[in-house]
């Protein structure tokens, strides 16, 4: 195939008008946002952070029953769901005939997990969620990004500040 | 010269030095400047985070976190680079900045007395003479930079960078010719004296001053363009090309030694700017004002600025306190103290200027002052212009893309040089025509 090369005219091929003109585009750039800084749409991180939409994925937690104890019941579930292998799960026997199993530990290795949320969905009582809003976690030590059950359980919710009860 | 020796040499060692300080002064602010303005012009913020105590200053702090960091890097040299050459090439960049700078003059010929100082570093008879000699030694640096670091980049920075600043200098010395012919001297300070007059066409005198834009304006158009080219600026920056050549010449170069090669740069571009307004935006004249009248209406003049200064002075500290109280709670540290510190020192300054106001007032000013007043106001000038001309750096880089690096030759030598070319030959016919009628 055969690609007409574009003819530039006169006015282009001098170049300056084009430079004057796209200095022109630039210089209204700076000043705009030299008068009114507020027009910059850079967020000042850690002061501020991004309201993440309704459904992000972000730290795991684990949801409690209304008497405080975990409402996981060790079903490994999740566990089998998980495509990076994550989850590391110990069951116990907790001697009440509704609930047979309880996690002993449940360890979530972080920098494996990749976020897909598949935990969430195989779980049948609802127990693990990634609706924690939390999507900086950083940490000194690989051992560290291992997060037991009492941490998991420590995870606070967090709807997205557009969807919060004033 | 005064007559006693003693004094002279302070005199000229005081000159060199405050050439000295005129570079290296606002180099940094020239870097600020870079970050800030790029930032702006991409609908960016810029620095604006580093502090000391409350001061971030609009992130002016941070060219001092920039020379820390640099200081205490690791000065790493290659095991196979030519080290004596690989250790002098800063030093030429540096240093052939630097004494280009020395024949810049910032003021008129100061007269106290019987005096006379010349307020530039070295007043040379064959002035725009050492631009070019010295100017065409920076490829030196670079060349050698580039080889003895003995890496593909490298060297492939520094050919480009001679190819393209030997190429760019033959039309930089022809548009010169045209400004030479116009005002008939090599003197720097001559030439500027010269366009503190009016632009004159067929007896007419216009209100516009005669400034070297004005008589060779395609000249202007020349040189800049080629000032771009020799220091290595965008749209012509091939020596460094990050996109094809990591970083260019200076690929190999760590800590101080990149920090030398840096400064070099900026004070290329500073050198430029300052040798650009002097011959062509009038140097250190004020428009409208020539030293004789500022030196004449000095007590009157000190009066207006000190006047304009209080009063911006007082706007200044309202806006920072109400800038005080809109920021509460943004940092939730020291840092929120900054407007209240700053509007206290403006506030400061503005009760000072009303009180100096008030003392040029009620004394006269001795003998020398009207001609202290004039060198301190045509400096100011002198510095806000070249200060324009290197934001017009600046602004030229954020705004265009890298030529390709055939076109740099094409531009060069198929554009420019007939344009410089047809320039002389203009000026020239315009100038036997001005003569004969």
């Amino acid at each position: 195939m055969k690609v007409a090369r574009p003819k530039r005219d006169w006015a282009e091929q001098v170049y300056l008008i084009a430079i004057i003109k796209g200095m022109g585009i630039t210089i209204r750039h700076f000043l705009a946002n030299l008068v009114r800084p507020s027009r910059i749409e850079t967020l000042q991180y850690p002061e501020q952070t991004k309201d993440m939409p309704a459904g992000y994925r972000g730290k795991h937690r684990l949801t409690k029953r209304e008497d405080d104890t975990v409402r996981c019941v060790a079903c490994f579930m999740c566990a089998t769901a998980c495509p990076a292998d994550c989850i590391h799960i110990v069951a116990e026997d907790v001697g009440d005939n509704t609930v047979e199993k309880a996690p002993a530990s449940f360890d979530i290795d972080l920098l494996k997990c990749v976020f897909c949320g598949m935990c969430v969905e195989a779980c049948p009582v609802d127990a693990i969620r990634m609706d924690s809003g939390q999507y900086t976690i950083a940490d000194f030590n690989r051992k560290d990004f291992v997060i037991t059950k009492e941490e998991l359980m420590a995870v606070e919710p967090a709807l997205p500040k557009s969807m919060q009860q004033k | 010269m005064t007559g006693n020796t003693a004094l002279d040499i302070t005199i000229i060692i005081l000159r060199a030095v405050v050439a000295l300080l005129l570079i290296l002064g606002p180099v940094p602010i020239l870097i600020y400047f870079e970050r800030k303005v790029s930032a702006l012009i991409q609908d960016r913020t810029g620095p604006n985070r580093a502090h000391i105590g409350p001061f971030r200053l609009a992130g002016m702090v941070f060219f001092l976190a920039d020379a820390v960091k640099l200081l205490f890097k690791e000065d790493l040299t290659p095991g196979r680079v030519n080290r004596f050459y690989f250790y002098l090439a800063p030093f030429i960049i540096v240093t052939v900045a630097f004494s280009t700078f020395a024949i810049v003059p910032w003021a008129d010929t100061l007269v106290i007395g019987d005096a006379a100082v010349p307020m530039q570093a070295l007043s040379l008879n064959a002035g725009l003479l050492w631009f070019f000699a010295l100017a065409s030694l920076t490829v030196y640096g670079v060349v050698l930079a580039g080889w003895a670091s003995n890496s593909k980049y490298s060297l492939l920075g520094a050919i480009r960078s001679t190819a393209q600043m030997i190429s760019y200098e033959i039309p930089m010395g022809l548009s010169i010719i045209g400004i030479l012919m116009t005002f008939g001297t090599l003197q720097l300070n001559e030439m500027v004296i010269q366009q503190g007059r009016m632009l004159e066409v067929l007896g007419v005198t216009l209100p516009i001053p005669a400034w070297g834009i004005f008589l060779q304006p395609l000249g202007f158009i020349i040189f800049l363009v080629a000032a771009f080219a020799e220091t290595n600026r965008n749209p012509f920056d091939m020596v460094e090309d990050e996109s094809a050549l990591v970083a260019g010449f200076h690929t190999e170069y760590s800590s101080m030694k990149f920090a030398l090669i840096f400064l070099g740069e900026y004070a290329a571009i500073l050198v430029s700017s300052a040798i650009i307004t002097t011959l062509f935006l009038g140097g250190w004249q004020v428009p409208y004002l020539p030293t004789e009248t500022l030196i004449a209406n000095a007590a009157l003049l000190i009066q207006i600025t000190l006047g304009l200064g209080t009063v911006l002075l007082a706007l200044a500290t309202f806006r920072l306190y109400k800038w005080y109280r809109d920021m509460q709670g943004q940092f939730g540290d020291i840092r929120d103290q900054e407007g209240l510190w700053l509007a206290v020192i403006t506030g400061g300054l503005a009760l000072g200027c009303a009180a100096a106001l008030g003392f040029f007032m009620a004394v006269p000013l001795p003998a020398w002052g009207g001609a202290v007043f004039a060198m301190l106001a045509q400096f100011g000038i002198f510095m806000a212009k070249v200060m324009f001309i290197a934001f017009v750096f600046i602004w030229v880089r954020w705004t265009l893309p890298r030529f390709r690096y055939d076109q740099v030759m094409d531009l060069g030598w198929k554009k420019l040089l007939p344009l410089a070319l047809a320039n002389i030959l203009i000026t020239g016919i315009g100038l036997v025509l001005v003569q004969s009628l």
